[in-house]
């Protein structure tokens, strides 16, 4: 079977210079699956979600490589059959329930707007779906919410909203950009609950964005380390908690914290293990540099 | 208080109420002066010349704020006056927001060569001393209404263009906007329906500032002589020829003058009350 999703040899730059933010990346999705993309602030993580779903800042350049989506290269396609690619196939769970909403329009639009739009909907067919996916993300009310502008509703209700509106279209592909972040530990458990769920049921391809890998264990099948825009290891959930082959991997799940011994302290990543990792990094960009 | 959806209603601030019932108050005046003034506006009578309002000696009653040296009377000149610079502050300062917000949408949101154009354009502008240039204009254009209100629009369109340009870079920033271009929505819907509600509450208080900006900026044009004709009813006009009697005849430079400052003082304070009320983030 052929993968939803594969990304290869995609480096990007930002606009003007040389130096790679993102390496060379390559990995694949299979339909159904939930990949986990983890590493340090900086890494790269989010931008590889971003340069997917076609929303890179500005000022970042691809250069090369090639993102798949449903066997189409993105990166050929005209600009306006891309976005209804991306729109029709693709969401985004992004990561500040604050800003992701637009604050002057009411929640119901927000939902129903790309069926209307994009998909031709009807009215009536789209509010009929987004109490539908209201009422799956566990909303009480879900007529009120649709009345409501988003000030009105705490955190955890947005970005069950966000989750709700992102799934609306049936997305083969869900991005999900450090989803739990902004929100408060106890609503961060439910909402995890709830993308698991929403993804099972919908057998959604997902990329996963996250610094914490306790929530990766419990939401992904296989996840990639990144370190400076470079993919140090590809793994299996399985393999990577019983022993990650990357010494970067390694001394990242040391750093862990470990809520069941709570006399362990918090320890830094080894020096020695990021100037190896980062060397590492800068071997490849050579070899990159005469290869290309 | 509550409201249909449960959240909390604030208050409307005096300033809101002050300033707007002095808008509304003169906007009515300025509409009906051709019904209710008590004289002709241009209608001279050297013999009843430079009478005091009705508190003081020597007034006559069917003069109520006096009249100036050529003996019109005054409160009707106020108020016809105030039918010119009302149509002025609304014409004007809606085609300068127009003009001026939508350069500095399409700047903001598109960036690239597009703004970098329009970004230029406007510093070139602004290099203007925007007085001279005003009189530069009315000089080429000629004197009447339109020719006010094209330079209102000339000059001051810079202002909207720099904040809106500005605000809209914050709004396409956010992730609300991302998540619209993920959903697959066209760039010009994005633009107009997502960013541009919630640029509307910075447009609105910049245009009743820009409403009292062009009032004063049509009275100083009518002081230098450069507006409509010279005998018609400006309150600047009013303010020049007060100036000349000031030790005879206060009445004339007084009250036109407090009308003007009143006025000004009242669209700068109602934007900010508005500002205060609409914007969806402090609401």
């Amino acid at each position: 079977m052929t993968a939803f999703l594969t990304v290869n040899n995609l480096s990007a730059a930002l606009h003007g210079y040389e130096q790679r933010v993102l390496r060379s990346v390559s990995f694949s999705i299979d339909t159904g699956e939930v990949l986990g993309l983890v590493g340090e602030s900086g890494a790269g993580k989010s931008m590889i979600g971003k340069a997917i779903l076609g929303i890179l800042p500005s000022a970042v350049d691809i250069i090369e490589g090639e993102i798949l989506l449903d066997g189409q290269d993105l990166e050929k396609m005209k600009p306006a059959d891309r976005r209804r690619l991306i729109g029709a196939t693709a969401a985004l769970i992004p990561q500040d329930p604050l800003t992701a909403l637009n604050p002057s329009r009411r929640i119901e639009p927000q939902i129903t707007n790309r069926l209307v739009d994009i998909l031709g909907w009807t009215k009536s067919a789209a509010r009929v779906r987004a109490l539908e996916l209201l009422n799956e993300v566990h909303i009480d009310n879900p007529e009120r919410v649709m009345a409501s502008y988003p000030h009105e509703l705490s955190g955890g209700m947005r970005q069950r909203v966000l989750i709700a509106s992102a799934f609306a279209a049936n997305p083969k592909l869900v991005v999900a950009d450090e989803p739990t972040t902004a929100l408060d530990v106890t609503v961060q458990k439910q909402i995890l609950r709830l993308i698991r769920e929403l993804q099972a049921r919908h057998s959604t391809a997902m990329v996963f964005v996250t610094h914490d890998l306790g929530v990766v264990s419990k939401v992904c099948q296989r996840l990639s380390v990144l370190y400076g825009g470079k993919i140090v290891e590809n793994s299996s959930v399985a393999d990577f908690f019983d022993g990650p082959k990357h010494a970067y991997s390694r001394a990242l799940l040391a750093a862990t914290p470990k809520y069941t011994d709570p006399e362990a302290s918090l320890l830094p990543v080894d020096e020695a293990v990021i100037e190896a990792v980062a060397a590492e990094v800068l071997a490849a960009d050579r070899e990159w540099r005469h290869g290309g | 208080m509550l409201d249909g959806r449960g959240s909390v209603k604030r208050k409307l601030g005096a300033r809101l109420w002050l300033s707007g019932t002095w808008l509304g108050l003169m906007a009515v005046l300025a509409l009906l002066a051709p019904w209710i003034s008590p004289h002709d506006p241009l209608a001279q009578d050297l013999f009843a010349g430079r009478l005091p309002p009705f508190w003081l000696d020597g007034a006559d009653p069917a003069f109520l704020l006096g009249t100036d040296s050529l003996g019109r009377d005054v409160l009707t000149r106020i108020l016809h006056g105030a039918r010119i610079a009302f149509s002025v502050a609304l014409i004007a300062g809606l085609a300068t927001a127009f003009v001026g917000s939508l350069l500095g949408l399409l700047a903001g949101y598109m960036r690239g060569w597009v703004d970098v154009v329009i970004s230029r354009l406007v510093e070139i502008w602004m290099a203007f001393p925007p007085v001279l240039f005003a009189i530069l204009l009315i000089a080429v254009l000629g004197t009447g209404l339109t020719s006010i209100i094209i330079a209102i629009v000339v000059i001051d369109w810079t202002r909207f263009c720099r904040v809106v340009r500005a605000e809209a870079m914050n709004q396409s920033a956010m992730d609300y906007v991302s998540s619209a271009i993920v959903a697959g929505r066209p760039r010009r819907d994005i633009l107009w329906r997502e960013i541009l509600p919630n640029v509307l509450p910075t447009i609105v208080a910049l245009l009743t500032l820009e409403m009292g900006i062009a009032v004063i900026v049509e009275a100083i044009l009518s002081f230098v002589n450069l507006s409509i004709s010279t005998d018609a009813p400006t309150w600047g006009g009013m303010i020049a020829e007060g100036r000349t009697s000031i030790h005879q005849a206060w009445w004339v430079l007084a009250f036109p003058l407090g009308v003007l400052f009143l006025t000004v003082l009242s669209f700068s304070q109602f934007g900010e009350g508005l500002k205060d009320r609409f914007d969806p983030v402090l609401r």
